[in-house]
């Protein structure tokens, strides 16, 4: 199964007329007979994909109920929460569990989403229903991770976000060890959360606390600061007057939403309700890329004015300044959403690494942050493999071919996909349960 | 001596009241040490500028409290009684308690429509009623749906905003949540029009009323699938502002 690799040139056609328009294309897609060779995950154009993900009717099927647990683990010792963050009181997470002895995965969420966020939610589902007990995991870009969990306060740094969640993973199965019983561990993350599986892989060969029998990573990135600069520009060369005039792009998508809401009456607030609109708004690229620049921009607001609050760093909030629970952050969220990555990095991120290692250069600490950083780790352990799209984009060329390179026949590359548009997909699922179930053995 | 111990018990209070109100947040307006952000907002945040997240919100400190009291309320009140519903209500009778509070409240929607002076919508809904209260047994059933008949919800803050009204400063109420005051007096003119028309007959039948209005707040937070804080977001409060005050206009304009 590993074996098969997909690898076709790139396409990225007009997207009108490549969705499938009515449920009778998409029974046909899902029952038709296919050759062994073909992909069909119906959304070819990648920022398509990456919006709207699987349609209802291809995702695979999962149960409904699951015996599932949310749990909370307390904040740091030590670690003294600001009156803005008041209603922090610990991270939480979800532990799916069977009945009986089974493997243990934790899986991992990508960018500023958390334990329960809808990619995490199918992922759960999917290895609960393939006889798993699944722990699901906070990314530590995300505000609960960032307030309670993350040592210093400052996400971004692989190694010490991986110790980070490494610990939370302890304190994690220290509470859970009592209700279930599990025969291994894994290990899977999506997006930025998959880069986070790598490092932590490495980390526990060192420890040998859980030693992980299999880890995957889903569509991560190569190297951090290389992706986060694709998806800057995504922004920055699509918004046609320019990043003064974000609001304006707002104003104008809210007034096309607004006149589509306004013409059906029966647009149902469903998982395909992204799918729906995507096709009465007929987007462009340019559109669509613009707002995967835009959701990333806000994880990433949220993200800096935690960072700096967390860290009294004076970036946007003047330093020494108390926030309390009642006070206004209004204009902070005007000042944190104009904020790019690579702003971030030179004017918080890296002077802040800065002052803790004088001797560090931005050129380092970016290298650092790149699954390139740890190449002969990842070149000669087989425990790990990788799931990505070859028209992922967050990849440049050299990212995929990195990828290929090093991981061999440990990487499957999808020939479309978008970024995790097509994880939900049937296909792609059951290659997931066959990477841990077949190669490591329940 | 008289003066310098009034002097010192001066000056012990306005440091307590110092501490105090550095303690609350409450006078901390400016910067304590005086250094400017990096990125400032005096720079970065245009005074005259309008903004996508702006919404005219005067009492925003008040608001915040009662955010932080609705949060409090839901954590230790609210939820554990929806909680408490939902495990031992079966999810079939759930549905029919929905649907039942669903068609009453279509009266409201009905009385609105015809304020409006829109034929289409006040005849519509009130061949929903007819159909729900009569083939549907009492509303328990919601075979209008089934039958293709469109569901419009209307209340008399959309009225006031039809009719001109603009949305006035942005209210959190307790336990009820977002609005803002156009919406709040709309809120109050349905409650009391329902009361006057008393289609259930409360006023000679107390105990009802009461169980209704808690059985109908129940399945009102069951059906909201919103958990404060659970965003991910600092800005939460402002997101909810936010998207409130757009999805109001957006039914507004329907």
């Amino acid at each position: 199964m590993l074996l098969r690799f997909y690898m076709r040139k790139l396409r990225m056609p007009a997207i009108s007329g490549l969705i499938p328009a009515s449920a009778v294309t998409l029974l046909l897609l899902l029952t038709a007979p296919s050759p062994l060779t073909a992909y069909d995950y119906p959304v070819i154009n990648p920022y398509a994909a990456t919006i709207v993900g699987t349609p209802t009717a291809l995702k695979a099927r999962a149960p409904e109920k699951i015996r599932e647990k949310e749990m909370l683990i307390p904040p740091l010792k030590g670690r003294e929460i600001p009156d803005v963050f008041w209603y922090q009181h610990g991270m939480k997470y979800s532990l799916a569990y069977q009945k009986e002895k089974a493997p243990l995965i934790f899986i991992i969420a990508g960018t500023g989403a958390n334990y329960k966020s809808s990619t995490m939610d199918g992922l759960k589902r999917s290895f609960y229903n393939a006889g798993f007990h699944v722990v699901s995991l906070t990314s530590p870009t995300y505000m609960d991770f960032i307030v309670n969990r993350s040592t210093s306060g400052m996400p971004g740094v692989m190694r010490e976000d991986a110790e980070d969640i490494y610990s939370a993973m302890k304190l994690v199965w220290s509470q859970i060890q009592q209700i279930v019983g599990v025969s291994d561990f894994y290990l899977a993350g999506y997006s930025l959360g998959g880069a986070h599986s790598a490092f932590i892989a490495r980390l526990d060969d060192e420890v040998r606390f859980f030693n992980f029998k299999k880890v995957l990573m889903i569509n991560p990135p190569v190297n951090l600061y290389s992706s986060m600069k694709l998806i800057d520009s995504m922004l920055a060369d699509n918004l046609h007057e320019g990043l003064e005039n974000l609001d304006n792009y707002f104003e104008s998508t809210m007034k096309k939403f607004s006149r589509i809401y306004q013409q059906s009456n029966n647009l149902a607030m469903n998982s395909d309700f992204i799918y729906s609109l995507y096709r009465e708004m007929k987007p462009d690229d340019r559109e669509m890329q613009s707002l995967i620049g835009i959701s990333f921009r806000f994880f990433a607001a949220n993200m800096i004015f935690t960072a700096d609050v967390m860290n009294n760093a004076g970036y946007i909030v003047p330093e020494g300044k108390k926030l309390s629970s009642t006070s206004s952050t209004t204009d902070y969220f005007k000042v944190a959403t104009q904020i790019n990555f690579s702003d971030y990095v030179d004017e918080l991120f890296y002077p802040f690494f800065k002052k803790r290692h004088p001797e560090i250069t931005k050129e380092k600490l970016i290298q650092d942050q790149s699954l390139e950083s740890i190449r002969e780790y990842l070149a000669s352990t087989d425990k790990i493999g990788v799931f990505t799209n070859a028209d992922d984009p967050i990849l440049d060329r050299q990212a995929l071919d990195f990828l290929i390179t090093v991981f061999g026949k440990r990487a499957r590359i999808y020939p479309h996909g978008g970024h995790i548009g097509n994880i939900d997909y049937n296909e792609n699922v059951s290659d997931m349960i066959a990477f841990f179930v077949e190669g490591g053995g329940k | 001596m008289n003066g310098a111990s009034q002097k010192t018990a001066f000056i012990v209070l306005v440091t307590l009241a110092c501490l105090i109100s550095q303690i609350s947040g409450c006078a901390t307006n400016g910067t304590l040490s005086g250094k400017a952000a990096t990125r400032p907002v005096e720079l970065y945040a245009k005074p005259g500028a309008k903004y996508a997240i702006d919404v005219s919100d005067p009492l925003e400190g008040f608001n915040r409290g009662v955010y932080r009291f609705n949060y409090y309320f839901d954590r230790y009140l609210f939820l554990p009684v929806v909680n408490s519903y939902e495990f031992i209500t079966p999810d079939y009778l759930q549905e029919r308690f929905s649907n039942f509070f669903d068609n009453i409240g279509t009266l409201t929607t009905v009385a609105n429509c015809i304020l409006q002076l829109r034929p289409t919508c006040s005849v519509a809904t009130l061949g929903r009623i007819l159909v729900n209260t009569t083939i549907g047994i009492g509303g328990l059933w919601d075979p209008a749906t089934n039958f293709g008949m469109d569901n419009y919800r209307e209340d008399f803050g959309q009225t006031l905003g039809r009719y001109g009204v603009g949305n006035g400063p942005y209210l959190v109420l307790p336990v009820l949540g977002p609005s803002n005051l156009r919406d709040t007096a709309g809120f109050i003119a349905d409650a009391t029009a329902f009361n006057i028309l008393d289609p259930l007959n409360f006023e000679n039948n107390e105990e009802l009323g009461i169980a209704y209005t808690t059985m109908n707040s129940i399945d009102k937070r069951h059906r909201v699938k919103l958990r404060y804080f659970e965003s991910g977001s600092p800005f939460e409060y402002e997101l909810v502002r936010l998207a409130y005050t757009r999805f109001r206009q957006f039914e507004i304009n329907k």
